[in-house]
């Protein structure tokens, strides 16, 4: 008995792992490679590139001329500052992105797992959380204060923005409850707090990971419409801040494209990154947007040839 | 007749909420508003007593008066309309901004977000029902698309079709020079040139997400049984596509509906300080640029009102078009 569990064991690991892990597409290549890039961009980038806040009087060169992408109207390095506000910019969402996921979870999954009035006052809490807009009461709170750390702006982010994930996670954690199997270990007499670490929490790792990229698209966007009101954190570089320097010097007017059009971009490929990346976890949550489509179902009829030559064959 | 009392006991619930975060944020934050707001007021003209007690109501006073009883005074002004005076637009009312400032978000937001909600969700059905199909291989696209900052999209439209290529205004809501506001043919065509731009932005930037839910959904209805044996039972495709799976596949877009109605809003506020358009998102901003903590309070308010409203309006709608969910209640 003991011999064959074991032998049973390593099959059911590997599948274990494979299910976990997406498979390797296309759209999973390009999102970890464009995230990897500007990840590498906003780690490294700071290092090699000179004082973003220099001042030269060479305003609004356009890119080339020893600027990779042009100065801005009072001559600061665009690529320069480029390279800070993008780390600026992830910090904001790593920050914000590790926030929500402690309390969608603790919301979402410990409300749905505890079940009674907790479940209750929890859902009651979050659906309240959901429906009360996020940015006008971010922007409201912020203009309150007149010194903002980038932290007081992530935290605040993140109170306004957990709620939607922690829906998500509840109804998932209220079906994974009901399970024969956590049942079985309930009856078995598994403490609870196994229960849900062991029992329940692996299942929701994929769906928790793609609310976590949610988290992080959300609060870069977030972040940024603060920044271009004016209202972000003071003295931080991030891509908002460059969008704000860049709308309040007129590059519009002047036609610098090369200052708005770089941060701008920046964001809609990490957000565009990071979404492929959930598009893939979406697959491995439910597996019918992957498996067998009408498409693939038509393609295993016969073409008419096809009918003609196997008529012919069997004729 | 339960789910109804549900519902409305819930946005009871919410409506308390947002009225009392709106009493705690001024109070909590460091900082004395009400002495920055009065003597900004008293630099403009003389402060009325009104106007104090209800600057006083909304923003706390720092004299003695318990905190519970500063929020009855609070629930009382607000029952009666008011909401003090603004800064910004001194001496005009802040009940009176925000009602002339209102009916321009309305317009453009709830024109915009339905337009963006009915397109995406057709062009999802098409993606989901033929999946790998030219529309199928748009959602790509249109999700890149929904990861552009509204206001960037915003900018860069003003700057190719604004600046470039003049073909929309730049800036405003009407013609201030040669139309007046009434109900003429020329004041209509004039706004809905003017608002041409912002809703555009809107809409681009948040109609993929309708798309992608959409055709998520199609593609796990149309692998349900049912949709076989309805077509097993030789229903015409466009029957099987509107009748069987569309129908089912678009209540969840239905309920995002609703919750996204707090991001669009979200998003509106800054596509209107990119355009300048009068409406309630450059009230804010405006508000806030003042120190206008009346006008800013007041704000906050009827935007959380609003679409605690547009909410309710959308789960009652579900509750007629899904019977399931009077049924379980």
């Amino acid at each position: 008995m003991a011999i064959t569990t074991s032998t049973s064991q390593l099959p059911t690991d590997a599948v274990r792992r494979r299910r976990i892990l997406p498979p390797m597409t296309l759209k999973l290549g390009i999102g970890l490679a464009l995230t990897g890039l500007i990840t590498l961009f906003g780690l490294i980038g700071p290092l090699l590139v000179g004082d973003p806040s220099a001042v030269r009087d060479l305003g609004l060169t356009p890119p080339g001329n020893g600027f990779i992408l042009g100065t801005t109207q009072t001559g600061q390095d665009v690529f320069a500052q480029l390279a800070h506000a993008t780390r600026g910019s992830l910090t904001i969402g790593v920050v914000v992105g590790a926030i929500t996921l402690v309390l969608s979870a603790f919301f979402g999954v410990v409300g749905a797992f505890v079940g009674g009035w907790v479940d209750e006052a929890f859902s009651l809490f979050t659906n309240v959380m959901l429906v009360i807009p996020g940015l006008p009461l971010v922007i409201v709170i912020s203009s309150y204060v007149p010194n903002k750390s980038v932290w007081l702006v992530a935290v605040v982010l993140a109170i306004t923005s957990w709620a939607g994930s922690a829906r998500v996670l509840r109804g998932f954690t209220l079906s994974v409850r009901s399970r024969d199997y956590v049942l079985a270990s309930r009856v078995s007499g598994e403490r609870r707090w196994r229960i849900l670490l062991v029992e329940i929490l692996p299942n929701l790792i994929p769906l928790l990971a793609s609310q976590v990229v949610f988290a992080v698209i959300f609060a870069i966007l977030g972040e940024a419409g603060l920044s271009f009101l004016g209202l972000g954190a003071s003295g931080s570089f991030t891509w908002g801040t460059m969008l704000f320097y860049a709308q309040n010097g007129l590059s519009l007017r002047l036609g610098a494209w090369w200052w708005f059009v770089p941060p701008g971009l920046a964001i809609a490929l990490f957000g565009a990154a990071l979404s492929l990346i959930n598009f893939s976890i979406d697959e491995i949550i439910n597996p019918k947007l992957r498996s067998q489509t009408r498409a693939d179902r038509k393609r295993w009829g016969m073409t008419r040839e096809q009918l003609k030559h196997a008529r012919e064959e069997t004729a | 007749m339960r789910y109804l009392g549900q519902k409305l006991a819930f946005y009871a619930v919410a409506c308390w909420a947002a009225l009392t975060l709106n009493f705690l944020i001024p109070r909590l934050m460091p900082g004395n508003p009400v002495d920055l707001m009065l003597s900004k007021l008293a630099t403009r003209g003389p402060v009325t007593p009104t106007t104090r007690a209800a600057i006083e109501a909304m923003l706390g006073t720092e004299s003695n008066v318990s905190l519970w009883r500063q929020y009855l005074t609070y629930l009382q002004q607000l029952g009666s309309g008011e909401l003090g005076t603004s800064i910004a637009y001194f001496p005009t009312p802040v009940s009176t901004v925000i009602g002339q400032t209102l009916p321009w978000t309305v317009g453009l937001i709830g024109l915009a977000a339905v337009m963006s909600f009915v397109i995406g969700v057709l062009l999802g059905r098409a993606a989901g029902w033929r999946r790998g199909s030219w529309v199928d291989n748009l959602i790509p696209f249109t999700t890149m698309l929904q990861s552009v900052p509204y206001f960037w999209l915003a900018l860069l439209l003003l700057f190719l079709l604004g600046s470039t290529w003049p073909v929309f205004p730049l800036s405003g809501g009407y013609d201030v020079y040669s139309v007046s506001p009434g109900f003429s043919l020329a004041f209509f065509q004039s706004v809905l040139y003017h608002g041409a731009l912002p809703a555009l932005t809107i809409v681009l930037s948040s109609i993929g997400g309708w798309m992608l839910g959409m055709r998520n959904m199609m593609v796990s209805t149309l692998s349900e049984d049912y949709i076989l044996t309805a077509e097993a039972k030789g229903l015409t495709p466009r029957r099987i596509r509107s009748r069987y799976a569309a129908r089912n596949a678009v209540l969840p877009s239905i309920s995002g509906f609703a919750i996204s109605l707090g991001f669009v809003v979200a998003g509106s506020i800054v596509t209107e300080a990119v355009f300048s358009y009068p409406g309630i998102g450059s009230a804010l901003l405006l508000a806030v640029g003042n120190n206008d903590y009346a006008l800013m309070q007041g704000v906050f308010l009827i935007i959380t009102l609003a679409v605690l409203g547009a909410n309710l309006l959308v789960d009652l709608l579900y509750g007629v078009i899904d019977p399931r969910t009077r049924a379980r209640s």
